[in-house]
């Protein structure tokens, strides 16, 4: 497609929205904003969503009194075979934050309107679960930490809690109470079931006890230390977030990255993506009681993140990227060593798939069970590997490449079934493909610099960055302050756009079910709950 | 893959174990808002290559059955409850390691409305493990350090 073709058809596509369209703008490259009255959000998003096929990305709400008196909010909606963004921005007057929801026609909307009341205050009328969020039942109803004028340092005091977790009454239905603290070294979430007898009625995930108010504490900051919090939002993504709010950096800068730069991401990138998906493999098998591929997985995943430290000095491939490019190079014999441990871990990887795809205990737990419907997948705008087993094209490597991925060829892994068996084998076939980018990475990979200064930013320019990590595609976005600072950073994880998905692939499973089911989506908690 | 310079902790935690508890030490772990990083690292003590449970160390499901925590995270404002009550349910001695930057000073969350900014801000610490996360043999060498701590100034009541 070339550009004016390009131009054309977002052109053409924004037409149907004639008078309600107050003004629109080219913002980066790569995104068109349009601005409307809020009484039109309802329309103009379900036109985009329904009629013109967009998918929603992120949604930012921002306190921008200091710069116009209002606050606005920023629905991004992505338009995957233009390779475009459509940012539509409404603006909320202070003295009556209110505006009507999306949540009933576009359910992916869903955390986002209700994460804006209860970080900003910022109400959306109709929404159809009014409980908060990301702050607990004992957070005081009238105070907004992502206001500016909400001071981070100062403690806030406690409240009776308002029970925010769903009760379940009835004949035969029992509540089963999990979490936050659980059996295993795992992530805390606090999760209800009603059951009758083994199988599960309902389920209701209460989130965000990691909730460490990353985006207001990194507020202030110079860009160039928020890359460290951008690498802390998640441990085993810490590369996918790095990246992410680099290229957001230097999309508001105009600058790319040097070519090797680019092809170094990707390449590291994938070796997030590899020692990820492999343990998660192994870690799958332990959802049944499977220990032989626990532990071969656990032990291939080890000797990966050995080879990250070879590589880059950190397991977990944090303090690589900076802003520009990179911190470091990777040598010809680097290489070289890198595609020997690749072949090994390869071999071994084989051979572990085989043992369990030709185990039928293992088969039999995994087909058929948690099962996330084409349907659901789209409602909810799932991502990721969750995504692609249930025959939801998404891989923002293809949509919307980045790094080097655009030279690259990036094959789609594709399962219909939805079920936990189809997110083991899209992750297995995954692997495959990652090792194949790999190696045409080192074939293509041009010698030049890793770095390029990043020019001055205009204080209020703001830009997106994305990435497609192990779980599915992040969303940085990122408007800059005065003097190369961080204004507002909101951070659109996979996870964030996954967990609603979960609790609907419960139902109907037996409650044992129910820890493999989780980890065949293998969701951060860290992500979403920043 | 390499595992010779965990070899010298090794030994020296087989025989502490031994001698401070007579055979065996449990652990709970408790995620008090970590980046899943720190968390990540003590998974890798079970794998194969570091594999804890030949010294007679083990992960347990219950704070009720453990000697010792180790806590991640900087204790979120939504974690703090549950970190007490885990403490409170620890059996005693009740060691406690902090491990990882975030839990050992807040790290780069800092003390926040959401973030307490250090374990040590809601329960007694014993030994703090730094590290952005801090390496298997780091979290191996922090739970030596605090059954040697063990020795001198509370008595192991078995």
């Amino acid at each position: 497609m070339n550009q004016l073709s390009k131009k054309q058809l977002v052109a053409r596509l924004l037409q149907s929205f004639g008078k309600k369209m107050l003004s629109s703008r080219p913002v980066q490259e790569h995104e068109t904003e349009l601005v409307i009255d809020k009484a039109d959000l309802p329309e103009v998003c379900r036109t985009l969503v329904q009629e013109k096929k967009g998918r929603l990305f992120t949604m930012v709400g921002n306190d921008e009194r200091e710069l116009s008196g209002h606050f606005a909010l920023y629905y991004v909606f992505a338009f995957d075979q233009l390779q475009h963004l459509i940012t539509v921005k409404t603006l909320l007057e202070e003295a009556d934050p209110v505006f009507p929801s999306i949540s009933a026609q576009i359910p992916a909307a869903n955390w986002y309107e209700r994460e804006v009341k209860d970080l900003l205050g910022l109400r959306a009328l109709g929404h159809p679960d009014r409980r908060p969020l990301i702050l607990h039942g004992d957070w005081p109803e009238d105070q907004y930490p992502l206001r500016k004028d909400f001071s981070a340092a100062l403690p806030v005091s406690r409240q009776p809690d308002r029970g925010t977790s769903m009760q379940y009454s009835g004949r035969d239905v029992t509540e089963i109470p999990v979490g936050p603290i659980h059996a295993g070294i795992i992530e805390p979430g606090h999760f209800r079931f009603g059951a009758v007898g083994d199988t599960v009625l309902h389920l209701d995930a209460k989130l965000f006890y990691t909730h460490r108010g990353l985006e207001k504490s990194a507020e202030g900051l110079p860009l160039t230390k928020a890359l460290f919090t951008a690498e802390r939002i998640c441990g085993v993504c810490a590369l996918s977030h790095a990246v992410a709010f680099a290229q957001a950096v230097e999309a508001a800068a105009q600058l790319t990255p040097p070519p090797r730069a680019l092809y170094l991401r990707s390449l590291f990138l994938e070796l997030e993506r590899l020692y990820n998906h492999i343990g998660d493999l192994g870690n799958l098998c332990a959802g049944f009681g499977f220990a032989v591929g626990v532990s071969h997985g656990s032990r291939l995943r080890e000797q990966l993140q050995q080879l990250n430290e070879e590589l880059a000095g950190h397991r977990y491939l944090r303090g690589v990227i900076q802003l520009g490019g990179l911190r470091l190079d990777v040598t010809p014999a680097e290489l070289s060593r890198l595609l020997t441990v690749l072949e090994q871990v390869e071999a071994d990887f084989d051979e572990l798939m085989d043992i369990i795809l030709s185990h039928d205990i293992a088969l039999d737990r995994m087909a058929t069970t948690g099962v996330l419907s084409l349907q659901q997948a789209n409602d909810l705008e799932v991502v990721g590997v969750a995504a692609r087993a249930s025959g939801r094209a998404v891989d923002i490597r293809r949509s919307h490449p980045y790094a080097a991925y655009g030279q690259l060829d990036v094959p789609l892994v594709q399962y219909t079934q939805g079920d936990v068996l189809a997110r083991f084998k899209v992750r297995a076939e995954e692997v495959k493909t990652s090792l194949q980018i790999i190696r045409q990475i080192v074939c293509q990979i041009p010698a030049g610099a890793i770095w390029a200064p990043v020019p001055e930013i205009q204080p209020y320019t703001r830009a997106m960055g994305w990435a497609e990590s192990p779980r599915g595609e992040v969303c940085h976005w990122l408007m800059v302050g005065p003097e190369q600072t961080v204004f507002r950073y909101r951070i659109r994880s996979a996870a964030y756009s996954n967990w609603p998905a979960v609790p609907l692939t419960v139902p109907g499973n037996i409650v044992p079910d129910f820890p493999l089911i989780n980890k065949s989506f293998e969701l951060c908690y860290s992500c979403c709950d920043r | 893959m390499k595992s010779e310079q965990t070899t010298d902790i090794e030994l020296a935690l087989c025989t502490r174990i031994k001698q401070v508890l007579g055979s065996s030490l449990h652990i709970r772990h408790v995620d008090a808002g970590s980046c899943n990083g720190c968390d990540f690292e003590m998974m890798a003590l079970c794998n194969p290559v570091y594999d804890i449970q030949r010294f007679g160390i083990d992960f347990v499901a219950s704070p009720r059955h453990a000697d010792m925590l180790l806590v991640t995270g900087g204790v979120t404002r939504h974690l703090e409850m549950a970190l007490e009550k885990t403490y409170a349910a620890a059996a005693a001695p009740k060691m406690v390691v902090a491990v990882g930057s975030c839990a050992c000073g807040g790290g780069v969350c800092g003390q926040t409305y959401a973030n307490a900014g250090g374990v040590d801000k809601i329960v007694p610490v014993d030994v703090f493990v730094p590290g952005c996360p801090p390496r298997p043999s780091a979290i191996l060498e922090g739970i030596l350090l605090a059954l040697d701590k063990l020795d001198g100034s509370r008595s192991a009541v078995r």
